[in-house]
């Protein structure tokens, strides 16, 4: 057993983890990045990146042995030839489904920042507030107020492009220059925002792929590719943006390969002290101490960490007092929407692969709408001409039809509505001490469904969707509800919420563990509730207000 | 593909089909895997039907872009055995009617006649239901497939740019303007 004293530990170099790092060691902190998976150097380790379609064997589609091999992943998208490096393998950490759940994990140095859709919205007081005027869950501790000067330097640092809106419920940032809507995305908007005398709005996607050199980095390319990694570094990651910063302060140092087993706790001192650390590779069990640690482990992960911490204090773990600790837990619920066809633009086209859509701003229950649910919903979609893939009814096989496909098809548009998930008390996780993981670790039971707020919600989902369209004059419009398992979204969030009690909450308003004042938790585990938003732009966030917040009160000898 | 490319599969799914992706797309069978064969015979074979799918016009046909080897492979590795099994039967069963509609194996047939017979084993592919696939849809599916997603068939029938540096979201287009491969 080894040991070594550091200013700061950070668990997990995703993106809250990477903004960790990158905020502790620029206010001067020595600070350890653990993260449990391998190394993935910006640029060279990048494989597929620069692979052009035709250089993939199944040009990008499934195998058998992959679906046979991934019985989760094979679940969605996730599961292909291209980037599979970087899903976390089920086999190796398994889990169990007392109701069906999708858990798709990034463990590798980026965590799931190199995977993310990049769409970046801010939390507006609608969301803050919602909690506390419907008497959903508990109150947030913090309003739009408290986390609007963050928002404005997180986006500065990692580059949003968007335009601005001036919506209440959706407030704009500090964006660089916005993507462009298509021909047929900006009609639609337009019909849309006439038709619903501007109380719906379709804009262009806020998303974290910058469209002007930032930083360092080159602008967005449009190669559309982003989940193979970036060599432009043209969206956020942890490689691209948060790491090099972090690694330039000289105060880094980045260990893989290190699974965080526990929190190391002293009880007189009501602190802990480290962490213990089992390497990935070797088995071997290693110490690390800190000042202050900041658990950025990905929602459910540093919940885990925190269960499996103190446990001769406490049996349910470290921050278990509130009886909250594993519930809560939330996800978007998605995957209802609507789609048609479009006429009369056959002589319009696009150039680049935009990886950006549009996106539609929530309207539900806002503003004097009152539905049968609570809280509401956005839209996530685009525009585009069909390819070979179509079907041609009149021409079978030959030169024509070679031609013909040659060609671009008709205009077609679509969209899908990402639904706020209530907080409810008996959606949660614990932990499963039968079932281990590849390295004997103890794992998680996943317990958790979407309830009748969301069923409600998903019927307006895809009828709000078809409505809007064939009010712009789409044709052929379909609406659609393809179903949803709990985790689909991507969007974990909760088990671990702030509040203003501890005797209902597991961290307070600063993301600092109420049994545990040098411990910081600002993943999705923080949240109170979901918003319909996505959610990563409010990590980051949050993930620099608490470092502020920690390095001043290390400062002050509050630690 | 993210997600919201996902979708817009399914809205391409809505119009008409999106020709193959269907049997791709489909989930696993527990059952075991079997070892399916494809003879040096079979690969020409396929190269020939495919060609007369996708034949060389200004730009290369699909057999310049070994498309037999293509659909070996995928049949091989990403059909389950339900559809391994179509596919290979219907390999047979193809042989079969081209010899009783035209008198001679395929190979054997001129350009016209093995256009022509390929004509009317796509009608019946179309009328079939899409729940149980036709042989002849797989093999059209996977030339289709494999030539558009080939360096030939993405840069020279279609057009692809690896790094398009910007965007530009109206851009006027004219009748015979290639489509972009991604």
């Amino acid at each position: 057993m080894a040991e070594q004293m550091y200013d700061a530990i950070v668990v997990g170099s995703g993106i809250s983890g990477g903004w960790a790092a990158k905020e502790l060691t620029e206010k001067g902190l020595k600070v350890l990045l653990l993260e449990r998976g391998k190394d993935v150097k910006h640029g060279i380790d990048y494989k597929t990146a620069t692979k052009n379609p035709w250089e993939f064997p199944h040009r990008g589609k499934r195998t058998q042995q992959l679906i046979k091999d991934h019985p989760v992943l094979k679940r969605d998208y996730v599961l292909n030839e291209a980037n599979l490096d970087w899903w976390a393998h089920e086999d190796d950490c398994p889990y169990k489904e007392e109701k069906p759940f999708d858990w798709f994990r990034g463990y590798q140095v980026g965590g799931r920042s190199l995977l993310w859709g990049r769409q970046s919205y801010r939390w507006s007081d609608f969301d803050f507030e919602a909690n506390a005027k419907e008497g959903v869950g508990i109150d947030w501790p913090i309003r739009y107020k408290d986390i609007a000067p963050w928002y404005d330097y997180a986006e500065t640092f990692a580059g949003i492009s968007g335009s601005k809106e001036g919506l209440a419920q959706l407030p704009d940032g500090q964006f660089l220059p916005p993507m462009e809507l298509n021909c047929v995305e900006k009609d639609v908007a337009a019909r849309i925002r006439t038709h619903y005398k501007d109380a719906r709005r379709m804009i262009i996607g806020r998303t974290a792929n910058i469209t002007v050199p930032h930083n360092g980095r080159t602008n967005c390319q449009y190669r559309n590719k982003c989940a193979l990694g970036c060599p432009f570094g043209g969206y956020f990651s942890t490689q691209a943006a948060t790491l090099p910063y972090a690694l330039k302060t000289g105060n880094l140092t980045l260990r893989p390969f290190s699974i965080v087993r526990r929190l190391l706790y002293d009880k007189d001192q009501k602190k802990a002290t480290g962490v213990e650390v089992l390497d990935a590779e070797t088995n071997k069990t290693y110490e690390y101490k800190a000042k202050i640690i900041f658990v950025n482990a990905s929602s459910f992960n540093s919940t885990w960490i925190l269960m499996n911490s103190a446990t001769d204090i406490w049996p349910d773990g470290l921050g278990s007092t509130s009886g909250e600790l594993g519930h809560n837990a939330m996800d978007h619920h998605f995957r209802a929407g609507a789609s048609g066809t479009v006429e009369g633009y056959d002589d319009k086209y696009y150039y680049g692969r935009r990886a950006n859509g549009f996106y539609v701003v929530r309207f539900r229950n806002l503003f004097g709408d009152k539905r049968e649910y609570k809280r509401g919903f956005g839209y996530q979609g685009s525009a585009s001409r069909s390819g070979w893939g179509r079907e041609i009814a009149e021409l079978g096989v030959g030169a024509d039809l070679k031609n013909a496909l040659a060609e671009p098809g008709g205009w077609s548009i679509g969209m899908t509505g990402f639904g706020e998930t209530l907080p409810y008390h008996e959606n949660r996780i614990y932990l499963n001490k039968e079932q281990k993981d590849k390295w004997g670790l103890p794992t998680l039971v996943m317990d958790c469904e979407i309830k009748d707020n969301e069923k409600k919600m998903r019927v307006d989902m895809a009828n709000d969707a078809a409505e809007m369209l064939e009010a712009s004059g789409v044709k052929n419009v379909q609406a659609s509800d393809d179903g949803y398992t709990f985790g689909q979204g991507i969007h974990e969030m909760g088990t671990a919420r702030m509040g203003n009690d501890p005797k209902t909450s597991v961290l307070n308003k600063n993301n600092q563990l109420w049994d545990a004042k040098n411990v910081f938790i600002t993943d999705g585990s923080c949240m109170a509730s979901a918003s319909c938003v996505n959610p990563s732009l409010t990590y980051m966030a949050l993930t620099a207000r608490a470092c502020d917040f920690a390095v001043s009160e290390l400062k002050k000898g509050n630690l | 593909m993210n997600r919201r490319e996902a979708l817009s599969s399914v809205a391409l799914l809505m119009g008409g089909t999106l020709i193959g992706m269907d049997a791709l797309l489909q989930g696993c069978t527990s059952s075991p895997m079997k070892q399916v064969i494809f003879s040096a015979d079979d690969i020409g074979f396929l190269d020939e039907i495919g060609d007369t799918i996708i034949p060389a016009t200004d730009t290369p046909g699909a057999k310049a872009v070994k498309i037999g080897e293509f659909i070996a492979s995928m049949v091989k590795d990403c059909y389950d055995d339900k559809q391994q099994e179509i596919f290979m039967d219907g390999m047979e069963t193809f042989k079969k009617l081209c010899k009783e509609r035209t008198g001679k194996p395929f190979i054997e047939n001129t350009q016209a006649q093995r256009f022509e017979f390929l004509k009317t084993l796509d009608a019946e592919q179309k009328a079939r239901s899409k729940n149980s696939p036709h042989y002849f849809r797989m093999m059209k599916e996977l030339t289709l497939f494999g030539y558009f997603t080939s360096e030939i068939g993405a840069t020279q029938a279609l057009r692809y740019i690896e790094t398009p540096g910007h965007y530009d979201g109206c851009l006027p287009y004219k009748k015979g303007d290639k489509a972009w491969a991604t």
